[in-house]
């Protein structure tokens, strides 16, 4: 310990000082702190790189899964859409078709209903058109037949003999 | 891959170059008997591990006092500023006469004399005399200036690379993962994320500084800087200043009076917490200059080795065993400048700690 | 007898040497049983064994 104590030498201690000092400044004004700056700087623009490739790998998943998921949905549309026209298209044929039968029916209805009412008429005329003749039959008939009193006595004759009989 | 490349190089170079000049130095020693190349190697280790005046790259010839270098300035303190080269002391053969005051060095250090350069010694052989304030720049204050220019030149190039696309070119690509270890091993999980920003620039300072101080020191030059007390007592002073003044308040309560115990423990714990604050960076300071003095002390010894047994087997078990030991020892001066951050940061990090992170 | 103070700095450092091995070899368990772990263990680790150390030095240069 001694020796220390005399080896001590308190110039090389007071250059040590000043030059140290000295050394500290310059080299924190000079070197520390452009370097530390330019070190933080790189790594925080490496860092900042990377967030953003992050970021844009993410986004890039969220396009693919949006543009999957426009497709899927599309897809489906689609499929409801041909599903329901096929639905329209079979229910307006079927409408369609129903509708028909039913004008059909009822034009069959007024048709047969029409017949019917021309039938009758017809049938009337004639029946009044038979009639009509028959007694212009029965008149000529009556007036031929009755042209000579002989025939008219033998009528009545006959006539009074029928009421007897029944 | 640039880091490992980075260090490899440096690691042949160091060894390479370390081995040159430790060799340098030795060959021109000329020796006969093993007990004065003993006591050589001794003193060439301790003068190794002291501070000195001169730059001494390599010695040319010890007898003759003939260094290959260049001398610095001799700053002093004595009723008044004396500045003078320090060639004038010429490696403490010569007394150096300033302003009608004589200094001569002695064992390394400066002290007044008289124009003979007389020592006085007392009765247990110590130098009793006056020893001026010595603010000299010596090898140490010149490695630690160029350490320090070499760090702002460094860093400050690799700062400029990062303007426009914020990504390092050069050397930057090799030091900013040990930027990016320090921020996120050990800034942030001892500090925690939301004070740690304030300590970066000690922490980072610190780490290269005491980093490549230490592996210069390894280098041919071999001017171990944080082998002196002085220097590490100066960085732990750092530490312990830093982690008081921007301590908060839960902080000293868990010091003065530790909450959750009953009240004789706070008496009895305050001050033992209160000297465990200064204990922490006295032994930041400690380990430091040990590890770093006992490394060289070693490397040295070993290399010595080779000039005792000058036989084939002992030197070249010396020769591989230095080796060995200067890998680690670069292992060590990376080991103790992660430590000191490390603790460093442990440290800001009690001062710092929220009542709720308990 | 008076016992040197080298010797009392000896017997810390073996101290020490044993706390630094137990420290280790410790920390050798843990990483076999939590690999994941190893950094975490490896920081606490040198926390602890640069404690110990330091109490080692202390010891050393009070010598």
């Amino acid at each position: 310990m001694e020796k220390l104590i005399e080896q001590f030498s308190f110039g090389l201690f007071f250059w040590q000082l000043l030059l140290l000092i000295i050394l500290l400044l310059v080299l924190r004004k000079v070197a520390w702190k452009p370097i530390l700056n330019a070190i933080e700087e790189r790594e925080s623009g490496i860092k900042d790189a990377l967030e953003a490739a992050e970021n844009a790998k993410k986004e890039m998943q969220n396009v693919t899964a949006d543009s999957e998921r426009l497709l899927q949905e599309a897809r489906i549309e689609r499929e409801s859409m041909i599903k329901e026209a096929r639905e329209m298209k079979e229910k307006i044929v079927a409408d369609a078709k129903e509708l028909a039968q039913v004008e059909a029916d009822n034009m069959i209805n007024q048709a047969k209903t029409a017949i019917e009412g021309e039938k009758k008429a017809a049938v009337a005329d004639i029946k009044n058109q038979v009639a009509t003749l028959s007694l212009e039959i029965a008149e000529k008939v009556i007036k031929e037949q009755f042209s000579d009193t002989g025939k008219q006595l033998k009528l009545v004759e006959e006539m009074v003999s029928d009421i007897k009989l029944n | 891959m640039q880091k490992p490349f980075y260090v490899k190089i440096l690691l042949v170079a160091t060894l390479l170059l370390g081995f040159n000049a430790f060799a340098q130095d030795k060959d021109n020693q000329s020796v006969d008997e093993k007990g004065s190349v003993k006591a050589e190697i001794k003193e060439f280790i301790a003068h190794h591990l002291l501070d000195s005046h001169h730059f001494t790259l390599f010695t040319i010839d010890e007898e003759n006092n003939e260094h290959f270098g260049f001398p610095l300035p001799v700053i002093l303190w004595d009723n008044g500023l004396k500045v003078f080269s320090s060639s004038k002391l010429d490696h403490g053969q010569a007394v150096a006469e300033v302003d009608g005051e004589h200094y001569a060095l002695y064992h390394g250090k400066i002290v007044k004399t008289d124009a003979q350069g007389t020592i006085n010694y007392d009765a247990e052989g110590h130098a009793t005399n006056v020893k001026p304030l010595d603010f000299s720049i010596t090898k140490n204050v010149v490695f630690i200036i160029l350490v320090s220019l070499l760090l702002i030149f460094m860093f400050s190039r690799m700062a400029k690379t990062y303007k426009g696309n914020n990504i390092p070119k050069g050397i930057g690509r090799a030091l900013e993962p040990i930027i990016l270890y320090i921020r996120d091993d050990i800034a942030i999980p001892n500090i925690g994320e939301k004070h740690y920003r304030k300590y970066m620039g000690y922490l980072l300072t610190v780490f290269f500084f005491i980093w490549i101080i230490n592996l210069l020191g390894l280098s041919p030059l071999g001017v171990n800087v944080t082998n002196n007390i002085a220097v590490t007592f100066c960085l732990a002073i750092f530490t312990f200043f830093i982690t008081a003044f921007t301590a908060n308040k839960n902080y000293w309560k868990h010091i003065f009076w530790m909450p959750g115990v009953p009240v004789f423990m706070k008496v009895v714990l305050a001050p033992i917490e209160l000297l465990g604050t200064l204990i922490k960076p006295f032994s930041l300071m400690i380990r430091l200059y040990a590890n770093i003095t006992a490394g060289h002390l070693i490397l040295m010894s070993i290399l010595g080795m080779m000039f005792i047994f000058k036989s084939w087997m002992g030197s070249s078990m010396s020769f591989v065993l230095a080796s060995a030991l200067s890998f680690l020892e670069l292992l060590v001066a990376a080991l103790q400048a992660y430590i000191f951050t490390m603790l460093s940061a442990l440290y800001f990090g009690m001062a710092v700690e929220e009542p709720e992170d308990h | 007898m008076e016992i040197p103070t080298i010797v009392g700095a000896g017997l810390i450092v073996v101290g020490a040497a044993f706390g630094i091995g137990k420290i280790g070899s410790s920390a050798m368990d843990a990483i076999a049983r939590q690999p994941e772990a190893s950094g975490k263990i490896q920081t606490a680790m040198l926390i602890a064994a640069a404690l110990i150390e330091g109490i080692g030095f202390a010891a050393l240069f009070a010598s």
